[in-house]
């Protein structure tokens, strides 16, 4: 597992409150993870602090999985 | 009681009346406040009555630049993010609506509810993430029941209410509490001009017999701002010598 996807579940961890085990990456924020849709703007802001990125309105609104954030997070960087 | 040492605070409308007075009683409670207004020299002033505690971020609400920008630079200038934020800064194109032109009602809207609409938003963020925040705004007794030859006005301040409500809802779990104040009539150098005829009538139609007083609004603004209204939110406080009582 790459280092960004173990940095995005981190923070999920600690943001919404879940075991671990639960934030597979195709785990849904709002469906299996249950935010609702302001903790899904929060984690957006984590992850722009986590990793120095800016991440656009438009871009976020797509971000509804675990894989989804990881995926965006290492084009961003790359 | 009401003690805000520690916080931060921005006042738009500074120079004005009620602005000038709301800063400085935030300040006597301790908090450090920068003042917003289009006026330099008057918000030098303002700041200098106050002391220490003051900072001057001078801005024009009708310009989009200088309200996307003013959340940040009042807090370069206040050396920390928001804690408080005073939406007063407010303007008047009062004419009656027959003859209201498109440019005095949207110059009203632009001000009066659009950029205080941006400001509160663009200070969320950092609300947010500390799990605590104020926003204040200054609406008016006209927003709610109307007023002859403000239809602008009182659309704006209507619309404030609205989507502070809608706001308050957003951010209530966060520990933000987001609230209006509406003052019935102050004195102030605006309502000093009015004659005495008009004076005695508009005295007539409030309970308490006399004009309010921008202390007494300030102090509504004060409760609000402090940790004792934590529980308090998406309301309007209505400060009106019992002129309106809804």
């Amino acid at each position: 597992m790459s280092d960004v996807a173990d940095r995005v579940k981190k923070i999920v961890v600690e943001h919404l409150g879940v075991e671990e085990d639960k934030v597979t990456e195709n785990a849904s924020f709002i469906d299996d993870l249950g935010a609702d849709s302001l903790d899904t703007v929060e984690l957006v802001m984590a992850f722009e602090e986590e990793f120095g990125c800016e991440i656009p309105d438009d871009a976020a609104e797509k971000i509804l999985t675990v894989k989804d954030a990881i995926d965006f997070i290492e084009k961003a960087n790359s | 009681m009401f003690d805000l040492a520690g916080k931060t605070a921005l006042v738009t409308g500074a120079t004005g009346g009620i602005g000038g007075e709301i800063a400085k009683v935030l300040a006597q409670a301790g908090a450090k406040v920068a003042l917003s207004g289009t006026r330099a020299e008057r918000l030098e002033a303002v700041a200098a009555e106050i002391g220490e505690n003051a900072v001057v971020v001078p801005a024009n609400l009708a310009d989009t630049e200088s309200v996307d920008g003013l959340i940040k630079a009042a807090e370069e200038a206040l050396g920390g993010q928001l804690d408080i934020l005073v939406n007063n800064a407010g303007i008047t194109r009062d004419q009656l609506a027959m003859r209201l032109k498109d440019e005095d009602w949207q110059a009203v809207l632009d001000v009066n509810l659009t950029s205080a609409f941006k400001l509160a938003r663009n200070s969320l963020r950092g609300m947010m993430k500390r799990r605590h925040g104020r926003v204040i705004n200054i609406t008016s007794i006209v927003g709610v029941t109307g007023n002859p030859g403000q239809a602008n006005y009182a659309a704006a301040k209507a619309g404030m209410i609205g989507w502070s409500k809608s706001m308050a809802q957003e951010v209530a779990a966060r520990g933000i509490t987001i609230n209006c104040v509406a003052p019935g009539f102050i004195t102030t150098a605006m309502t000093e001009e009015l004659g005495d005829a008009q004076k005695e009538k508009l005295l007539a139609g409030i309970p308490a017999g006399r004009m309010g007083d921008s202390k007494e609004i300030a102090a509504a603004v004060l409760f609000l701002a402090s940790d004792e209204a934590s529980y308090v939110t998406g309301q309007t406080l209505h400060v009106n010598g019992g002129m309106a009582m809804i």
